[in-house]
This record gives structure tokens, C-alpha cells and sequence, in this order.
């Protein structure tokens, strides 16, 4: 007989991941808000706003690492275009910002700015219902799984695999990356969306509003991982770790790799999309460079960092590599690259189970001592 | 200025050819009064006579003297007699004639009308090819005049040309008739802006001029988009000759290691740099052998990509076989650090390095389809690089050992061949390839650290096309693919052109999974 629904969730993760859980999310939701609310600035406990920002940005990226640990960890399968259904759920979450300005924006009129640079008359046929903001946290969800759904179609069932399907994902974020620099494609050109003022009618850039964005990507993370780890223990995860480990046998076996490959590679885009949209107003921009194939080979970087194939690693590696990112641009831009290009061959040399491989090895290494 | 021009021009009309010219006419121009002058001048162009041009050029030039009641032309201490032309003793006290602005113009006007009946056909040429941009209707019975005489088939096309040009405007509708007719066989957009007031009632009264001038803008217009299509087809084949020099050593590497190498682009980047290299080297040091300073750039530039390919392979690639998806982020992390090296060395700003002299210019296929020197040798260069290349993988023992290596990497390795020595020359190889990719991308478009990024995608879509590790495959998807991107482009713009290789591209791998030539026979995945 199988167990209820919820006791199945609950033994996705063993007791000590849900304690750190708590703690994550008490630190989050509880302790960040009153350090950074009951403290003057100038307080050593204060927490500042530029800390929250960025700390609520990584977690975004966090959310995508654990997308791509889903796809690529998983499933075997590297995606060097997931920045694509970022930057989706982005636009779709700007469009409905672009609306909130109203006539806030520096031509005061209803229509986006850009719009009206470009002397445009009306709303375009895809911005209809964007003031909504129901239907845009639909088009967050539904835009990327569609792309993802057409193209994963196509080239799953054609059996693309490997570094082919690498190379073509990656050529997919170039060409849309590409449309969306055009200014008629409407969404901005170059510049994209930016000067939001609101979202859901509060101020965007006030304390509260930034709390509650980043309460919300704390939850958010919180429920993908609690989803994800039961998501890879059910039946479905089982077969899709077979699939990425012997795909010819699974095929033997009499499952179709394509509806389990297709599945997570929907449920992938869409986790992207969501993070993409708690990104943008936490952010308050989004243009085309997302969707620049170096930003998506770094979100494999981060997953290969924290270890792939685990979902704790994925998280620890977006906090780490974009950690290191914002101190060294800050503190030697020039040396950024060289930074990230040589961790990319350090760890797929030295570290190909990431950080938590390494500190299981230590872990393994400390009980045989002592043993 | 150009009135006097034409109205010179038209006088030239009824001139008759004379031996000699007349010594009252030439003593004319050292007349006291300027209309006299002028006079003189007009009649001496009506005889279209090298010893008229001769003596108008001496006026011009103030070397024209009048002694007594003769005038000299006087050339440094020789004097000759400008009627005849004959040497004669230096005259005691000569004299300068007043040459003003007005004698100035009309000097300018008669010699340049000259021109046209000059002896030399290249003066002729140039003459005729001036006047092609500025005919005007008076000019009609000086050129029917400069036809008649012209001997030249190239000359007496561009006279036609302008003659039909100049009677477009004539009264008689039957002669306009004639002239949109023999403009028709043009392709040149000039003329067609000439010929398009003719098409509307306003412009053409005659129905049937009108007719035959609309068949003929016509006409003009669609020889014009073929040589279009044929401009765009060419760039798109220089394109594909780039794509190719990326593709071949792509196609080397991945069909003999099975990895895929993200930090090619960036040796396309270490070629360019290399010929970046040899031109300031040549700059400093043989100046005066500038213009060979690409073809010493060849072979620096392949060793040079081939070192830093070596020095990937050694260091990073070697340990990553079998591991193929790995080996794609490690590169890209090599990518990255070669980047910012070439940033820290050469600065992040593109660096300028220009065409010899003798890769500048073009042919002249028609008007408007100039073919390019450079990029005329850069798909020479290719071919030549797909040959060589051709002939080291079938008939030489490294080729045989790659081949062998690629089609089964075990079997060679038990039968004897060194298979992680020829992972490390095929991936030179391939490397180097790419260098010599990077000396022709420096000659066509700038040269910076970021240079390789541009061309990396589109490489791997030839290999992903062609087949893997598959020469006539990629040579096919290279040029197939640079043509097709370049004629949409055309229609429909760099954006949508790209994306729509891209669905085509996904399309195309649904019906060939392994590119257009698939291996044949068994193989294991």
C-alpha cells in the first residue's frame, strides 16, 4: 500500500535536512527582516539593503542551479541555454511591472516608455492582460514550459543528446537573445524593462516590499528543494537517474526516455522562469544579456561547484561562485575571468563531485581514521 | 562654367579634321581682347587636332609666348612655333599674353572636351567613363561626333551608352526610342533613376517610348537583383570559407577525441593576434616589405594556435576523455582565461590591422557587384587549407593514424599506433587550423579578445550539420550554410535570419541525426 501523499513528502528529506530547512527559512523570513528593520545602519547587526539585494539575488540564482542540477544532474542531460527560460520568466514578470508604472514614466503616458519612443499606438497582442497580475504569473510558468516543451519535443524525440543538445541549447539562447535585442520585437531592445516603481501597487524599492520579495525567494527555494528531493526519490526520479545512466537499457526495458526526459526538462524550464520572475523586480532590470550564452554556461559552473547530482550543491554553488563574483568585481575586476575560467577547469579536473564530493571524501577519510 | 563646356562641346559637332593648323587662328589667342580669345579658343577645340591640344595645353600652362607677331610655345630653353610646332631659335623678348579667369575656364573646358578625341585610349577611357555620371541633352551631337571616330570597343560602349543618355531628351520621339532601347542592355542604377521620369505620362509624352521605357526599367531591375543575389551568394561564400577554417579543425578534434572544444574560437582569436603580431613586426623592422607580412603570418600564426592547442591538450583536455560534457565546461573555462589574457596583453580595445595593398580593391563583375579582393583570396586561401588538410588525412601515416584513431580508438591503439601521441597532433592540428582561420577572419573584420565568441556557435553548427569528424561533410555544411544565412539575411534580415537556420538546423536533425554524411556502417554510441 502506498503512503499518503504528505508522509511521502515528509521522508523525501531525513531529519536533519528539515531542521536546516528551519533554520534556513527562520533566518530568512524572521531574522533578516528584524536586523534589518530594528537596527540604526551604522549598527554592526544591521543588515543593509545592498546585502539583502544581493543575498535575495543569489538565492534566484540558487533556485536556477537547482533547475539545472534537476536536468543535468539527473538527467544527464547539460543545458547550456537555461538563461533562456530565466530571462522568460523575467520578461513576462517585467511586462506586468512595465504596466504597474502607469503614467509614472517619463512621457507620462499609458504605454511603456519605450513603446512610446518608438511611437508605437497600442499595446502589442502579447501585452494583452499584462496589468493582470494573475495572468502574468501564469505566462511566468507558461512561457517557458512551452518553449521548453516544443523544443524539448523535437529534440528529445530525435534523440539529440550530449554535447549536441549542449551546442543547440546554447545556440537557441543565442538567436532568442538576438530577437530580443531588436526593438520590434517589444520587449524593450537593448535597454529591456527597467524604472519599475511598483509591484501589486507597494512601492518596489521600499524596505517592506524588498522583505517580502526576498521572504517569498526564500520560500520559494525552500519549497523547489523540499519538491525536488521528492521528486528524484519517487519512481519518476529513479527512472530518469536509470535514463541518464543507461538510456539504451531503459529503452530495453520498455520505458520511452522521451516522456520522462520531456517532463523534467518542462519542470526544469519552469523552476527557471519562477526565479527569473522573483529576479526582476528584486533586481529592477532585465535585458537581453541574460539570455548571452556565457551567463548560462555559468549556471552550469555553479552546479558543477557544489556537485552535481546532489541538491544541496547546486545551492552552495551560487552562493559560492557568486559570492566570489560580486567580491571580485568589486575588488579586482580584471582578474574575474581568469578566476571563473580556471575554476570551470580546476573543479571538472580536480572536483568533478563538486564541493559536497569533497567534503564527503574528508567526511569518509576523518570516519576510517577513526575507525 | 558648364555652359561654355557644352556649347563647346556642341561646336566639336561639325568640326572638320585639318593637317595644319591656321597661324591667324593661333596668333588669335594672343589677341588683346578676351572674347577674341575665347573665339580663338573654340575654334582651335572644333579641330579635335593633337597640335590645337597641344597649343591650348601650352596656354594653360603660361608657357605660350608671343614674339613679334609669332607665337611660341616655350619649353625651358627650347622655343617651338605654335602654329606649327616646329623648333626654332629662342625669340629676343617674349611676351606673355593675359590669361584670366574667364580664358582659364574655357582653356579647362576645351581640353577635358579633348579628351575624347585624344590619341591614347586610356585617356579616352577615363574621358568617356567621366562623362557617363554627368551627360546632359546638349551634348548629343558631340558624342554621335566622338562615336563615329572611336575605334575602341570599350570606349565606343560607354560613348553608346552616353549618346542614348543625352538623346533621351531629343524631340524626335523615334530617336528616344532608340536610346531607351540601347539603355536597356545597362544594369546600372544610374541609369535606371535616368530612365524611370520616362515611365510616368508626365515625364514621356509618346506611348511608346513610355512602353519601352518601363520594359526597360524592368529589365534594368532584374538584372540588377541577380547581380544582387550574386553579391550577397559570394559574401555568403566568403563567409562559408571562414566557417570552414573554424569547422575543419572543430571537425578533427571532436571526430578524434569526441570532445568539444568551446575555447576554438578563442584560437581563431590567437591567429589574428599572430598576424596582429607580424604586422607591427614588419612595421618596425622591414617597412619597406610591409605588404608581405601576411604571407609570414601564415605559418607563425598555425604554430603559434597549434602551441596553445598543445599546451591545452597536455594540461587541461587529456584528462577529461570519455568525459564529454565535463570537457565542454572545462574549455569554456579555457576560453575565458584566454580572453582575459589576450585583454591583459593586447588591452581590451580591438586592435587594427589593415590589408596589404594587394589585397585591396576588387573586380568589377557589374555597377553595382564589386567582388573584393580579400575576400576573393580569403576563398582561395580556404580551398587551399581544405587541400592541404585533405591531403595530410589521406596520404600521409599521421592522416591514416588520425583516421584510424577516430574510427576506433581501442583497435588502433592494439594494432600499435600511438593514440594519446595522435590526440595530441590532431589536436595541433586542429588548433592550428584554426590560427590560420584567425589570419583570415584579421583581414575581414576586427580584431579583439572577444573576437572568437562571434564565430563559435556558428562553427559547431557546421560540424553538427556535416557530420562528425566527417571533411567533405563539413565543407558542404560551411559553404551550404554561409550561402543560405547570407541570402536570407538579404530577404529578411541578420535576426530572423539566424533564427531561422537555427529551426532549420533543429529540422534537418530530425530526418539526419548524424549530419548529412552519416558514417557508414555499425557504430556503437
Amino acid at each position: 500500500m502506498r503512503k499518503p501523499l504528505t508522509l511521502r513528502i515528509l521522508s523525501s528529506l531525513d531529519a536533519k535536512s528539515w531542521i536546516a530547512l528551519g533554520i534556513f527559512l527562520a533566518l530568512a523570513l524572521i531574522v533578516v527582516p528584524v536586523l534589518h528593520l530594528n537596527f540604526p545602519e551604522d549598527s554592526a547587526l544591521h543588515v543593509s539593503t545592498y546585502a539583502i539585494t544581493l543575498i535575495g539575488k543569489i538565492m534566484c540564482y540558487a533556485l536556477v542551479a537547482v533547475a539545472m542540477d534537476l536536468i543535468w544532474g539527473y538527467g544527464g542531460i547539460l543545458s547550456l541555454g537555461h538563461g533562456l527560460f530565466f530571462a522568460l520568466g523575467g520578461y513576462a514578470f517585467g511586462m506586468y511591472l512595465m504596466r504597474q508604472i502607469g503614467r509614472d514614466g517619463s512621457y507620462g503616458a499609458d504605454l511603456p516608455d519605450f513603446m512610446v519612443f518608438l511611437d508605437w499606438k497600442e499595446l502589442p497582442w502579447f501585452w494583452v492582460g499584462s496589468d493582470s497580475f494573475g495572468w502574468v504569473a501564469f505566462l511566468v510558468m507558461a512561457v517557458p514550459a512551452l518553449v521548453a516543451f516544443v523544443f524539448g519535443y523535437f529534440a528529445f524525440r530525435s534523440r539529440i543528446k550530449g554535447v549536441y543538445f549542449s551546442i543547440i541549447t546554447q545556440a537557441l539562447t543565442y538567436a532568442a537573445m538576438l530577437l530580443f535585442f531588436r526593438n520590434e520585437t517589444g520587449f524593450g531592445g537593448n535597454n529591456g524593462f527597467t524604472d519599475f516603481k511598483r509591484v501589486l501597487g507597494y512601492t518596489i524599492t521600499s524596505s517592506e516590499t524588498r522583505l517580502v520579495l526576498f521572504g517569498l525567494t526564500a520560500i520559494m527555494l525552500a519549497v523547489t528543494l523540499v519538491f525536488a528531493a521528492w521528486l528524484v526519490k519517487s519512481k519518476f526520479g529513479r527512472v530518469l537517474t536509470a535514463i541518464r545512466d543507461a538510456e539504451s537499457r531503459v529503452m530495453f526495458i520498455g520505458y520511452n526516455p522521451l516522456w520522462y526526459k520531456l517532463t523534467i526538462w518542462v519542470i526544469s524550464a519552469v523552476l527557471c522562469g519562477i526565479a527569473g520572475a522573483l529576479y526582476v523586480p528584486q533586481v529592477g532590470i532585465i535585458n537581453p544579456s541574460e539570455m548571452s550564452p556565457a551567463n548560462s554556461i555559468e549556471i552550469a559552473i555553479w552546479v558543477a561547484v557544489g556537485g552535481r547530482g546532489t541538491l544541496i550543491g547546486p545551492i552552495i554553488g551560487a552562493f559560492v561562485v557568486n559570492l566570489a563574483k560580486s567580491w571580485f568585481t568589486v575588488s579586482f575586476p580584471e582578474y574575474w575571468l581568469f578566476f571563473l575560467g580556471l575554476l570551470f577547469i580546476v573543479v571538472t579536473l580536480m572536483l568533478p563531485q563538486g564541493l559536497v564530493g569533497l567534503w564527503k571524501k574528508i567526511m569518509a577519510k576523518k570516519g576510517a581514521e577513526t575507525c | 562654367m558648364k555652359k561654355t563646356l557644352i556649347t563647346l562641346l556642341l561646336s566639336l559637332g561639325s568640326l572638320s579634321a585639318q593637317a595644319a593648323l591656321d597661324p591667324a587662328q593661333v596668333r588669335q589667342l594672343a589677341a588683346e581682347d578676351s572674347t577674341d580669345k575665347v573665339a580663338a579658343i573654340r575654334q582651335l577645340t572644333q579641330m579635335a587636332d593633337p597640335d590645337a591640344v597641344r597649343v591650348l595645353k601650352a596656354m594653360a600652362e603660361d608657357s605660350l609666348f608671343l614674339a613679334g607677331d609669332k607665337v611660341v610655345i616655350i619649353d625651358g630653353d627650347k622655343a617651338f612655333d605654335g602654329a606649327t610646332g616646329e623648333a626654332i631659335k629662342m625669340p629676343a623678348n617674349p611676351e606673355s599674353p593675359t590669361v584670366n579667369n574667364r580664358i582659364r575656364g574655357e582653356l579647362a573646358s576645351a581640353l577635358a572636351a579633348l579628351k575624347l578625341f585624344d590619341a591614347d585610349v586610356s585617356v579616352r577611357l577615363a574621358s568617356a567613363q567621366k562623362l557617363q555620371s554627368q551627360v546632359t541633352p546638349e551634348m548629343a551631337p558631340l558624342l554621335a561626333r566622338a562615336l563615329e571616330k572611336e575605334t575602341d570597343a570599350q570606349i565606343k560602349a560607354l560613348l553608346v551608352l552616353a549618346h542614348a543618355q543625352a538623346n533621351l531628351a531629343n524631340t524626335d520621339p523615334a530617336a528616344r526610342l532608340a536610346a531607351v532601347q540601347a539603355l536597356a542592355e545597362t544594369s546600372s542604377p544610374t541609369i535606371k533613376s535616368v530612365l524611370l521620369p520616362l515611365t510616368e505620362k508626365a515625364g514621356e509624352a509618346d506611348d511608346k517610348v513610355r512602353y519601352e521605357a518601363i520594359a526597360a526599367v524592368k529589365a534594368i531591375d532584374s538584372r540588377l537583383a541577380i547581380a544582387e543575389n550574386v553579391g550577397r551568394a559570394f559574401s555568403g561564400l566568403s563567409l562559408g570559407s571562414i566557417l570552414l577554417l573554424g569547422a575543419l579543425g572543430l571537425a578533427i578534434t571532436y571526430g578524434v577525441m569526441g570532445i568539444i572544444n568551446m575555447a576554438h574560437g578563442e584560437l581563431l582569436m590567437v591567429g589574428a593576434y599572430a598576424t596582429y603580431g607580424m604586422q607591427t613586426l614588419f612595421r618596425a623592422y622591414f617597412p619597406e616589405a610591409i605588404d608581405w607580412y601576411l604571407p609570414a603570418a601564415i605559418p607563425v600564426a598555425f604554430f603559434a594556435a597549434a602551441l596553445v592547442g598543445v599546451v591545452m591538450e597536455r594540461t587541461v583536455i587529456r584528462w577529461l576523455y570519455g568525459r564529454t560534457l565535463e570537457t565542454l565546461l572545462a574549455t569554456w573555462g579555457l576560453s575565458l582565461v584566454l580572453i582575459q589574457s589576450a585583454r591583459v596583453l593586447f588591452g581590451a580595445q580591438n586592435v587594427e590591422v589593415s590589408n596589404p595593398s594587394w589585397m585591396s580593391g576588387g573586380i568589377e563583375v557589374m555597377p553595382n557587384l564589386i567582388l573584393p579582393w580579400n575576400r576573393i583570396i580569403i576563398v582561395g586561401f580556404a580551398m587551399f587549407v581544405l587541400f592541404l588538410v585533405w591531403v595530410l588525412m589521406n596520404k600521409t601515416r599521421l592522416g591514416m593514424f588520425v583516421r584510424a584513431v577516430t574510427q576506433n580508438r581501442p583497435m588502433a591503439g592494439c594494432v600499435g599506433v600511438p593514440t594519446s601521441r595522435i590526440d595530441t597532433m590532431a589536436f595541433a592540428l586542429g588548433a592550428g587550423i584554426a590560427g590560420l582561420g584567425g589570419v583570415a577572419l584579421s583581414q575581414i573584420s576586427n580584431v579583439g579578445p572577444d573576437m572568437g565568441q562571434g564565430y563559435i556557435v556558428d562553427s559547431f553548427m557546421v560540424v553538427v550539420v556535416g557530420g562528425v569528424g566527417q571533411l567533405a561533410g563539413a565543407v558542404w555544411a560551411a559553404l551550404g550554410l554561409g550561402i543560405f544565412s547570407k541570402l536570407l539575411e538579404g530577404w529578411a534580415g541578420a535576426v530572423i535570419a539566424k533564427i531561422s537556420i537555427l529551426v532549420c538546423i533543429i529540422i534537418f536533425i530530425q530526418k539526419r541525426p548524424q549530419g548529412i554524411f552519416a558514417l557508414k556502417g555499425r557504430f556503437v554510441e
